[in-house]
């Protein structure tokens, strides 16, 4: 592509109504496909539209736009703003510590604007930007020296690290996971990656005696759950009960006995999934997983299509988040991993984490309406 | 651009890697909900229907008894119940305290409930207290935020309209222990009982009836959403006694305050009319459970209320069992009617010296002389002739020591020895054994059942059995007519000449019991005096001018007495035994012409009783 090619891109595109067009309207259209499934299924649990489905939609309404908004920010804005994004997390994090909201034994809550934001959900989002702003640009050969690793390697511990003290098993680990992807997306070598895959599993075992009661527990019964079955173990028997029951063509619209005769614990929140499962059978979760197997490879494809390293990793970062999310709960729901308190984007009643998720689509929409940008030299360098 | 190249292969490997990465785990989490939701799927289809669908089942109603006339003796009355449910309050201690606020309980209430509670499963529900009156339910009720897991609702439970007057004969009933549900799953039914005692017990299975079952939809707190299926139990059945609630009454007040009890029966078919026992119990008490001290007080009162005496209770029959030692006698031949005795006052037998009664002795006597004096000395000789291997197969035959067919669970059946039994302890059995056993003394050990046996099987020479129930669920049981039991086969004459004896006791200026005369015009009855002897008494004693009257209560001889009436065409027959009363002829003798006079006035086998045909049904408090 040549300098001129690139200078009309820079002056047509960075119109608002020409960024618009830039915007994936299919990839959009996913979202909304995905959203809409959790109408259905949050219609279900409510028995009607409300007390969930109807404000699902409000609220996914509202994302959108502000996604769509973020989508026309410049990327190259966000790039700069990335450390102070993390600096916040951060922030916010020691604050949840200090004063947040307890919950469930937790602290992992702020108030604000009425809602309760888990300000874990941000920092995922800002650790990406700093870890894909730290590796803008940072040549081969720094990749390969190890003082250069060391403060990103910082900078994904200390909010994993505040994240399990919430303590949050599920986030921290989605938190680290994420982080070490995009380490991998930047060109980490392998035996680096290799050393850490060691470090994590020497360590797990002093994670394990520093978990509280409740995540052990949740661990213990994952491992049997019928040792406890109206206690700790209760939730993933019911859920199971609820997958398993709906067969292959499921019990139908509002049909399912588990989900109305209120047998699934936090059936509107993390255990969503399985209303799908009981109603609509593997037909109907398949069909969701397709679904978001799609959004996650757009998402691929759009930090393959991607032309500055900067939108490659945030691109990266954000898809393993959703991935991770999705991956985590509906592993969760079957019994397959203990289970972590963590929701299926869109689809879980829940307004802060779909505006935490919308935010970060908008992001990667971003880096895709500016797949092609030219980052300066100078104070865009990092 | 080189850098920026190179960058680019890598993130794209890695990235592909990745997205692989992702798919596989896509993959993997589809297969697993493959075997999940269609290879395990119909197992959790069922654990959602076992989760969905609780069946419950619905206590029949258990089955009534009625005495011979159609009176309720055993009912069934709804009452107000409170009932808790363990899984509906995290703290079980503290919901029995504001209930206790609310309505005391004692002690031994908690105990019992803390121990049901720990014994079931704990969505059952525990019964807390029965017989709520309107107030305590009203405050219940408004209470109930404050009584998590509590939860009020309309039982039966068993209403004894004749309380301890039939106590030992209808029994009682009681929650099941935890041996008794293992077969039935009814039985862990909140409120259910299972008869513990009596005719309750015996008929227990009868009575229950079958439970009936509803299939109900619940959510995940066990609340009903709605019923699915509902098949309705089959009701106890209900058991006409043969006994007369009035007639009971009237001899249980004849007994007045004495530890004692009498047997009244219909001697042509062994129907049981009246079986009292006196110092008696409230059966009801067992419903709810038995306080610490109110047991104290049963087992330790040595007038033993909780022991059916009638059915029960052991006594050497004295004097009563000369009739047994005369029929034996004569079937020997070791005597004949008219055989005469001498009796100077004694009996010797090498050393031993053993007293008639009267101590100037009777002179001669035939065996009508022998009953109607009651002599010792006549009772000896007769049974040093016959043999105790003769008395005992005699007795046996009149019912005596052998076990009858009455359908009370803990019915004794009493000892009468044998030579044989003698020899199998390793003792020989000697002469002077069988001698003090021709006066019903020695190792006889007889309940007032079987001696209203035998002299029911006297007066009418027929075998029969004494029997409580008359018709079960409208079907007369046999026995009820005098053609279903069999001749004795003891010789008319010998039975007569018996019999002739118990007239003279009663209505002869000389007999022994004059006080047993019945004032009725036209109706004689006949009967026999017994007093047994718990403590022997010394020839010291004796010549020393020795009275019973002067013994403590536990040491003085039982009063006993046996008749049947009237003489000329007999229809019932009764035996009364009076602990520690005395004499016979002065204590059970009256006694026994009382219940006999109410007897013949009822006559409740003269008028056609009413089997009732009617099903059980619950009366309305």
């Amino acid at each position: 592509m040549s300098v001129m090619e690139r200078r009309l891109i820079r002056e047509t595109s960075f119109g608002l109504t020409s960024k618009l067009w830039q915007v994936s309207w299919l990839y959009v259209l996913l979202l909304c496909g995905l959203a809409s499934v959790g109408y259905v299924a949050l219609y279900s649990a409510g028995g009607g539209p409300e007390p969930y489905a109807s404000r699902h939609i409000l609220r996914f309404g509202f994302g959108l736009t502000l996604m769509l908004c973020i989508a026309l920010v410049d990327i190259r804005f966000i790039a700069r703003c990335s450390w102070g994004a993390y600096v916040l997390g951060v922030g916010l994090l020691v604050m949840v510590m200090v004063m947040g909201h307890t919950g469930k034994g937790a602290q992992r809550w702020i108030e604000l604007a009425g809602m309760q934001w888990q300000p874990s959900e941000f920092m995922k989002l800002a650790l990406v930007l700093a870890l894909a702003s730290w590796f803008h640009k940072a040549s081969w050969e720094r990749m390969g020296n190890l003082l250069f690793l060391i403060p990103p390697l910082l900078a994904v511990l200390v909010p994993v690290a505040l994240i399990l003290k919430e303590p949050n098993l599920g986030t921290a680990v989605i938190t680290a996971v994420v982080g070490f992807t995009v380490f991998l997306g930047a060109g980490v070598r392998w035996w680096k990656v290799g050393l850490v895959v060691l470090a994590v599993g020497a360590g797990a075992p002093i994670a394990y005696s520093h978990l509280h009661d409740y995540q052990r527990a949740r661990i213990t019964t994952f491992l049997n759950p019928e040792s406890d079955p109206l206690g700790a173990g209760y939730n993933i028997i019911q859920s199971k009960i609820a997958l398993g029951s709906g067969g292959m063509w499921g019990k139908g619209f509002m049909q399912g006995t588990q989900n109305h005769l209120n047998f699934l614990p936090e059936k509107q929140t993390d255990f969503v999934f399985t209303i799908i499962a009981e109603e609509w059978g593997l037909v109907g979760t398949l069909a969701v997983l397709g679904l978001l197997a799609l959004i996650a490879f757009g998402g691929m494809a759009m930090a393959l299509r991607c032309r500055h390293q900067y939108g490659r990793l945030v691109a990266l970062g954000i898809t393993m988040n959703f991935f991770m999310y999705i991956f985590v709960n509906v592993a969760m729901v079957m019994g397959a991993i203990p289970v972590g308190g963590v929701p299926l984007p869109l689809v879980s009643h829940g307004g802060s984490a779909m505006i935490m998720v919308m935010i970060a689509f908008g992001v990667l929409m971003s880096v895709y309406v500016h797949r092609d940008v030219e980052f300066g030299e100078g104070r865009d360098e990092f | 651009m080189r850098r920026e190249s190179k960058h680019n292969g890598v993130f794209t490997r890695r990235a592909l890697l990745i997205g692989g990465v992702q798919a596989a785990a896509f993959v993997g989490l589809a297969a697993k909900l493959y075997q999940v939701q269609v290879v395990q799927g119909a197992k959790y289809a069922t654990l959602a229907d076992s989760n969905r669908v609780s069946a419950r089942l619905i206590a029949p109603p258990r089955g009534r008894m009625l005495d011979r006339t159609g009176t309720p003796v055993a009912n069934n009355s709804q009452n107000w119940r409170a009932l808790l449910v363990a899984e509906q309050t995290e703290d079980v201690g503290g919901t029995l305290d504001a209930f206790n606020k609310i309505v005391p309980l004692a002690d031994h209430e908690r105990a019992r409930i803390e121990r049901e509670v720990h014994r079931h499963r704990r969505f059952i529900p525990v019964t807390i207290r029965e017989f709520l009156n309107w107030e305590e339910m009203a405050a219940i009720e408004v209470n109930a935020p404050d009584l998590p897991g509590i939860l009020v609702d309309l039982g039966n439970s068993r209403l004894y309209p004749f309380s301890s007057a039939m106590a030992h004969v209808v029994g009682y009933v009681a929650p099941p222990t935890e041996a008794d549900m293992g077969e039935e799953p009814m039985l862990t039914l909140p409120g259910i009982r299972i008869g513990r005692a009596g005719l309750e017990k015996y008929h227990d299975l009868k009575l229950r009836g079958r439970a009936g079952a509803v299939q109900l939809e619940v959510n995940a707190v066990g609340r009903v959403i709605r019923e699915l299926d509902r098949q309705e139990g089959t009701p106890g059945q209900d058991i006409v006694l043969t006994l007369d609630a009035d007639l009971q009454q009237q001899v249980l007040g004849h007994l007045g305050d004495e530890s004692a009890s009498a047997v009244v029966l219909d001697a042509r078919n062994g129907e049981v009319l009246a079986m009292a026992t006196n110092p008696s119990f409230d059966p009801s008490v067992f419903n709810s459970g038995v306080s610490q001290a109110q047991w104290l007080e049963w087992t330790e009162n040595r007038r033993a209320p909780l022991i059916n005496k009638a059915a029960a209770g052991l006594y050497a029959p004295g004097s009563t069992f000369k009739m047994v030692v005369a029929m034996a006698g004569l079937e020997a031949k070791a005597i004949s009617l008219t055989d005469r005795v001498n009796c100077p006052g004694f009996l010797d037998l090498g050393d031993t010296r053993f007293h008639c009664w009267k101590k100037g002795g009777h002179g001669l006597l035939d065996l009508h002389g022998g009953l109607k004096n009651s002599c010792d000395v006549f009772f000896y000789e007769v049974a040093r002739r016959t043999g105790i291997d003769h008395i005992a197969a005699m007795a046996n035959r009149f019912g005596l020591g052998v076990a009858l067919d009455i359908e009370l669970p803990g019915a004794r059946k009493g000892f009468v020895p044998t030579r044989e039994w003698r020899i199998a302890q390793g003792k020989p059995w000697s002469i002077g054994d069988t001698i003090v056993h021709g006066i019903g003394q020695g190792y006889l050990q007889l309940t007032p059942m079987s001696l209203a046996t035998m002299a029911a099987r006297i007066a009418t020479g027929r075998a029969i059995q004494p029997h409580l129930t008359r018709s079960i669920a409208g079907v007369l049981q046999k026995g009820a007519s005098a053609e279903d039991w069999p001749s004795m086969g003891v010789p008319e004459r010998e039975l007569h000449a018996v019999r002739e004896g118990m007239w003279a006791v009663v209505n002869e200026d000389s007999g022994t019991a004059p006080l047993a005369r019945l004032q009725l015009p036209g109706v004689q009855m006949a009967g026999k005096t017994g007093s047994s002897q718990v403590r022997r008494v010394s020839r010291e004693a004796r010549e020393h001018g020795f009275k019973s009257d002067d013994l403590p209560w536990e040491f003085r001889p039982h009063a006993l007495f046996v008749a049947f009436a009237p003489y000329d065409a007999p229809k019932y027959a009764l035996a009364v035994v009076v602990e520690h009363g005395n004499a016979g002829a002065a204590m059970a003798a009256p006694i026994a012409r009382d219940i006999m006079t109410d007897v013949l006035t009822r006559d409740p086998c003269g008028n056609n009783p009413i089997a009732p045909q009617r099903v059980a049904q619950t009366v309305k408090p």
